[in-house]
């Protein structure tokens, strides 16, 4: 693999990028079934709602009601998509996750929007910094977090056929494009968007656009960071893992999502137990506060910055 | 149409319903735990759904996908639905005894992983409302005539998804969805009045928008004029407030809390058996 400059030129919020994709599916299938709890324009579900009105159930604020639905949806056989912000529906619908979807292996798509700080101005009450750990502890979940439009318009397609439940994490932030158009998604499967041979960072969402900002700035200075879209949290690309450490001995997994519970414990549970490896952690610690999207991940160290003083602590910890 | 609707005396209904009841007691003093007072107040409505013609499905095939659906939302009543769908042909009668043992289909509460043929698996209170509308909305959108029954405990309507679930229906009349709440006025820590009061329970329902139908639960006459109704009925989905006596059956388990969650010893099996004989 060559590397490549990226420009990283802005693109619409994956929010967006998934009610585009959501509309396309309701196109090409009619089977798509959509569930909103009253944040449909928030959500983007809007458009498929206008084009599809009977495929389409408004569920008005009542996230726990809507899990069921959609379960019952999914259970005679609909691509049943239930969507809100996704403190709400993890939250508020967690139970109903558990009884009526992850236990009796019903294949409901959970779509979580407004996830992390970068929310903004709306505050921690709608933020969600849990959702990665919520969803990872139910089995039989795929959890997924793609980073751009290009990766949320294939992901959400890929969840529409798995045959297990998905929770879908998107964001209200516009992101960077990182990945090529023909870019090619597998869920379970990440991609190395940069090689590197000192330190490798594991990063899913809007982290993976600033891991490469991390990586082309150290490359100035001799330090080879290798730089992994770890789009799906569970199940994790654990041969990805165990490359990356023999290869490089070192990682950084960064995420806008709680430390604890989030992916990097889980990268540490599977370099634990392939190839062990030093490891620094780029994330979320407590609930944030109001503010603009930039300036909130500024300040709770979720920026390129945050990133090269990770590898800066992990690199002098490395092993002969 | 492959339906399994076969006309039944109200005598044989009434044979099955006390064989049921054996079942049940059996099941419970077999296992030692489990929820006797409950499986024994909804006998009457499963065996109408399930023998009384009501409920059109085929245990010889069934994900015959425009069969009828019934989902147990008290799970922890599943003696009853267990009893009934063995006796249906569903699942091996000679097995009911293993209940809640280990690697037993007949688990403590409806689990699909066991018995596939079940529509949820229950257990967790309050949410097979929204399953069965979810179900309901499916079928429309298939135009599938297969309806949904749910059956409500009167404690578990206590749960507020509930009338998430009640707000929801309405609003989307589905009124291929039918709920029945078994209101037998009894759940774990006592009378239900004593505990959350649920009353006016009739009222509660319509003004959320349902077709409300009153009906001794324990009536299969009434049972069978509540569904008919409730398959003419158009625009608004229908709710059964099923009156019925917790223990129903079982003279020393007739409304007395203790039986919601005990199961009957080798003397009182013996007894409640011997009640249920013939």
């Amino acid at each position: 693999m060559t590397k490549t400059k990226f420009e990283l030129k802005m693109g619409p919020a994956t929010r967006e990028a998934f009610g585009k994709a959501l509309a396309e599916l309701g196109r090409e299938n009619k089977d798509v079934v959509v569930c909103d709890a009253d944040l449909s324009k928030s959500t983007y579900t809007a458009a498929f709602a206008k084009e599809f009105p009977d495929r389409f159930f408004s569920c008005g604020i009542a996230e726990a009601n809507m899990v069921g639905i959609g379960a019952g949806l999914a259970s005679s056989g609909k691509i049943a998509f239930v969507s809100s912000f996704s403190c709400f529906v993890m939250n508020k619908g967690f139970e109903q996750l558990r009884v009526t979807s992850a236990f009796p292996q019903v294949p409901l798509k959970v779509v979580g929007t407004h996830s992390g700080i970068s929310i903004g101005e709306d505050g921690p009450s709608q933020m969600s910094i849990e959702d990665i750990a919520l969803a990872c502890s139910l089995p039989g979940f795929a959890v997924i977090d793609p980073c751009d439009e290009v990766a949320m318009k294939a992901l959400v397609k890929a969840a529409a056929y798995h045959p297990g439940p998905v929770f879908l994490r998107a964001g209200r932030a516009k992101a960077a494009i990182v990945h090529a158009p023909d870019q090619e998604f597998e869920i379970g499967k990440s991609i190395e968007l940069i090689p590197g041979s000192d330190v490798t960072v594991i990063a899913h969402g809007l982290l993976v656009a600033e891991a490469i900002r991390a990586s082309e700035a150290l490359d100035a200075e001799g330090i080879s960071v290798r730089v992994i879209d770890m789009h799906t949290v569970k199940p994790l690309d654990a041969d990805a893992i165990e490359i990356a450490a023999r290869e490089t001995g070192a990682i950084v997994v960064a995420e806008e999502h709680l430390v604890d519970g989030g992916l990097g414990v889980r990268v540490a549970q599977a370099a634990s137990q392939s190839y062990p490896c030093v490891m620094e952690f780029v994330g979320i610690n407590n609930y944030a506060e109001s503010g603009t999207p930039e300036g909130l991940l500024d300040k709770y160290g979720l920026v390129a910055r945050d990133v090269i003083a990770a590898i800066r602590r992990v690199l002098p910890r490395k092993r002969g | 149409m492959a339906t399994m609707t076969q006309t039944r005396s109200l005598v044989e209904l009434q044979a099955i319903a006390k064989t049921i009841r054996r079942h049940i007691i059996e099941m419970t003093g077999a296992a030692k735990s489990g929820h006797p007072g409950g499986s024994l107040s909804a006998v009457e409505i499963l065996v109408s759904l399930y023998f009384g013609g009501h409920l059109r499905h085929d245990p010889r095939n069934p994900q015959w996908k425009d069969r009828d659906r019934f989902i147990l939302s008290k799970g922890h009543a599943c003696p009853v639905l267990y009893a009934v769908m063995a006796e249906s042909g569903y699942t091996p009668v000679d097995q009911l005894t293993t209940l809640r043992k280990m690697g037993s289909l007949y688990q403590g509460h409806p689990d699909r992983r066991f018995i596939p043929s079940l529509e949820a698996s229950t257990g967790s209170l309050g949410q097979g409302l929204s399953l069965a509308l979810g179900m309901g909305l499916a079928a429309r959108l298939d135009r599938s005539p297969s309806k949904t029954f749910v059956v409500l405990g009167d404690g578990e309507i206590q749960e507020g998804q509930i009338w998430e679930a009640a707000m929801f229906g309405a609003y989307h009349k589905t009124d291929n969805v039918c709920a029945i709440v078994d209101n037998n006025r009894i759940q774990l820590d006592g009378f239900v009045k004593d505990i959350m009061a649920v009353e006016p329970l009739a009222d509660k329902w319509q003004a959320f928008g349902w077709s409300v139908i009153e009906v001794d639960g324990h009536s299969l006459e009434e049972l069978d004029k509540a569904f008919e109704q409730f398959r003419s009925t158009e625009g608004k989905p229908t709710a059964v407030i099923a009156h019925t006596v917790k223990g129903k059956g079982v003279s020393f388990m007739e409304n007395n809390p203790k039986w919601h969650g005990t199961a009957p010893n080798a003397e009182e099996t013996a007894a409640a058996l011997k009640e249920l004989a013939g």
